[in-house]
């Protein structure tokens, strides 16, 4: 449904997009993973013909984003990274304007949204502007699902949002999905990447690996340990002194190491931390996850 | 035309929600009407006058009553000698001074000639210069019906008719200038804040990737305004003509027609704003700058083209309210029909135009 080619954009000196290339499936729940400026928003602009690349292709349901970016705007459904909808306006009003711009109904539509908006319809009279967060971002999905989009585009959708709602919109995108819709989905919570189908790592405008989330962990061979303490703070920055400890990240409870030489012992780590004079201290290997892959990727990619 | 008419029921929405702008749309043309139409005055009503009478017979009493019942004047003392005069001007109060010499009555009757000196408060040259005429103009008066059989020889007698404003009311000239300046300030103003505010709050984004076309984004725009302009004109025109008597001896439909034109100019204007200005404090800034001043201190509306610098003269031939105030006073005042404003009318076309070309062509489907 997506297809993207060497696609590559820079504003002055800064490489938004280095030679982008993957493709999307029908149907598929794919995930931009990636920190703030690498590039997710403005990938999902040319996507949705808002900007212009500067070299390399991208098409929309077979549709050039450039030549035939009219055909586009008819099929796609987009939600922007800020809240973009009219606050002065009500979530009822909001709803009907976005279905008249498209040409149609909320009344024709309305399966497709009943699940998300029959969340929000007691408040149908209140101003978008006083919604929560996570009422705010339901509104928007709504607003962007009301002409029966084939694709779907959501920039960072759940930022700012509480962890409850989060958790309710992942499952709002499943669903949507179970419906056909083939959505594109962007977030720098690597946690959420365990929710796609497939995710892409984008760091400083590239891509550093395409998958499906547990492929991508399966393919991950290093040796990672999980360690603790009674002193967490220090405990880091023990670790990041130790010479064979190539990084360390906090990770919940636990500090997950990777060390530099593959046959490092739990047992020789918790002896150096023992001479820092570490007390409680818990050190045992461990089956990473994508978030550490994640780590591990970028670190490897500075 | 459904996507159209959701668009500017959208528009209303915002118009009617927020305060500011329902203040703008409709508070600040009132008050500013009001304003200029009853405080800002060329004319003097009530002025303090004080007189040094030194001969206190028939005459001086009969012209001191003439003077005082002008209404131009009010009577703040007599005064007994000559040093008086200085210290009640300074004062403050008394902006003029009336001195008649001794005698005046019997001189005027023996010799055809007596003195009265005028002595006017300076300090405001405008103010003074016109109370001397006044007083000047009272004093021939009287002597020219009281004193008629008094031959003075060859004599020419100017008789001055002001055509098209016979009071010289000041207001005749205020109400098709503001009436111009309301129109820029709504039309251009308040389209490109509406617009670029889309721009900032990011509902453009989502505009531009829905299927509206720009024509129909710059309409929708662009509708409700004409629509509250248009209301604001017959507002305008209303005041001036119930509240303070400016006359429209032209016709209602032609003075519309014409509105219409200057507000559609004026819109293009606004949008042409919108596609430079980045945020809603630039556009507000350059509608402010670029518009508003140039409107009141070029368009001839304050101070009479005729009297600047030939480059600012040059300058004021690009301000549209320029042509616009032409039209409208020929309109009002002259009662002239549309063959006497022809070519000022092709201006506001061609600027239209102009304005529509380049705003349409700098109005961007994407982002950059």
């Amino acid at each position: 449904m997506i297809n993207v080619e060497n696609l590559s954009k820079s504003y002055k000196d800064v490489k938004a997009l280095d030679d982008i290339s993957f493709s999307v499936n029908k149907g598929e729940l794919f995930g931009l993973i990636g920190p703030d400026g690498a590039g997710k928003t403005t990938l999902m602009r040319i996507l949705m013909t808002l900007l212009v690349p500067d070299s390399g292709k991208a098409k929309m349901a077979g549709l050039d984003v450039i030549s035939e970016y009219k055909n586009i705007r008819q099929l796609v459904g987009y939600m922007p990274g800020r809240f973009s909808l009219y606050q002065d306006l009500s979530v009822e009003e909001n709803l009907e304007f976005f279905a008249t711009v498209f040409g149609t109904t909320v009344a024709e539509n309305y399966e497709l949204i009943k699940d998300i908006y029959v969340q929000i319809e007691p408040f149908k009279t209140r101003l978008a502007g006083k919604l929560s967060g996570g009422m705010k971002q339901k509104l928007a999905l709504s607003c962007a699902l009301i002409h029966k989009p084939e694709i779907l585009v959501l920039d960072e959708p759940t930022t700012g949002v509480d962890a409850v709602s989060r958790k309710e919109f992942w499952e709002m995108l499943k669903h949507l999905q179970q419906q056909g819709i083939t959505i594109l989905v962007s977030t720098p919570y690597m946690d959420e990447a365990s929710l796609c189908d497939r995710v892409a790592l984008m760091q400083k405008g590239r891509i550093l690996c395409i998958d499906s989330p547990a492929r991508i962990v399966e393919n991950y061979t290093r040796t990672l340990l999980a360690v603790r303490s009674n002193e967490m703070h220090r405990l880091i920055s023990d670790l990041r002194e130790c010479p064979q400890v190539e990084t360390a990240y906090a990770f919940g409870q636990f500090v997950h190491v990777t060390p530099k030489e593959e046959d490092l012992e739990a047992v020789e780590l918790e002896r150096y931390l023992l001479g820092k004079k570490h007390q409680n201290l818990q050190v045992f290997e461990t089956n990473p996850g994508i978030e550490d892959v994640f780590m591990g990727l970028m670190a490897g990619n500075e | 035309m459904k996507r159209f008419f959701g668009f500017v029921k959208k528009e209303f929405f915002h118009i009617f929600r927020d305060v500011r702008t329902m203040i703008i749309l409709f508070g600040i043309p009132i008050a500013q009407l009001l304003l200029f139409g009853t405080v800002i005055t060329n004319e003097i009503k009530d002025a303090h006058l004080a007189i040094y009478d030194q001969s206190k017979d028939e005459v001086t009493r009969e012209i001191t009553d003439k003077l005082l019942s002008s209404g131009y004047f009010v009577l703040n003392s007599y005064l007994d000698n000559d040093g008086d005069i200085e210290a009640i001007f300074k004062k403050g109060k008394v902006k003029e001074v009336l001195v008649f010499g001794p005698n005046f009555g019997q001189t005027l009757e023996r010799e055809g000639k007596a003195d009265v000196q005028i002595i006017a408060d300076a300090s405001d040259p405008n103010v003074g210069k016109l109370l001397a005429s006044y007083t000047t103009g009272i004093i021939n008066d009287y002597i020219l019906k009281e004193m008629g059989e008094l031959k003075m020889p060859m004599q020419i007698t100017p008789e001055v008719r002001m055509f098209y404003n016979e009071e010289l009311e000041s207001v005749y000239m205020f109400v098709p200038g503001i009436m111009a300046m309301i129109l820029m300030l709504i039309s251009a103003m308040m389209t490109s804040i509406s617009i670029t505010r889309e721009k900032e709050l990011g509902t453009m984004e989502i505009l531009l990737v829905s299927p509206l076309r720009p024509v129909q984004i710059i309409l929708g725009k662009v509708a409700p305004y004409l629509i509250l302009s248009v209301v604001n004109a017959v507002m305008i025109l209303g005041i001036g003509h119930l509240v303070f008597g400016v006359p429209i001896h032209g016709s209602w439909v032609l003075l519309m027609a014409e509105s219409i034109l200057f507000i559609l100019m004026a819109l293009c204007l606004g949008i042409l704003i919108s596609a430079v200005a980045k945020n809603q404090m630039v556009a507000m800034f350059i509608s402010l700058v670029a518009l508003m001043l140039p409107t009141i201190l070029l368009s001839g509306f304050m101070f009479p083209i005729e009297n600047m610098p030939v480059p600012l003269q040059v300058l004021s031939h690009l301000m549209p309210p320029r042509w616009f105030i032409v039209i409208l006073k020929n309109i009002m005042l002259k009662g002239t029909g549309f063959l006497f404003v022809w070519e000022e009318t092709l201006i506001l076309i061609i600027m239209a135009a102009v304005f529509t070309a380049i705003a349409v062509k700098k109005f961007k489907t994407r982002l950059e």
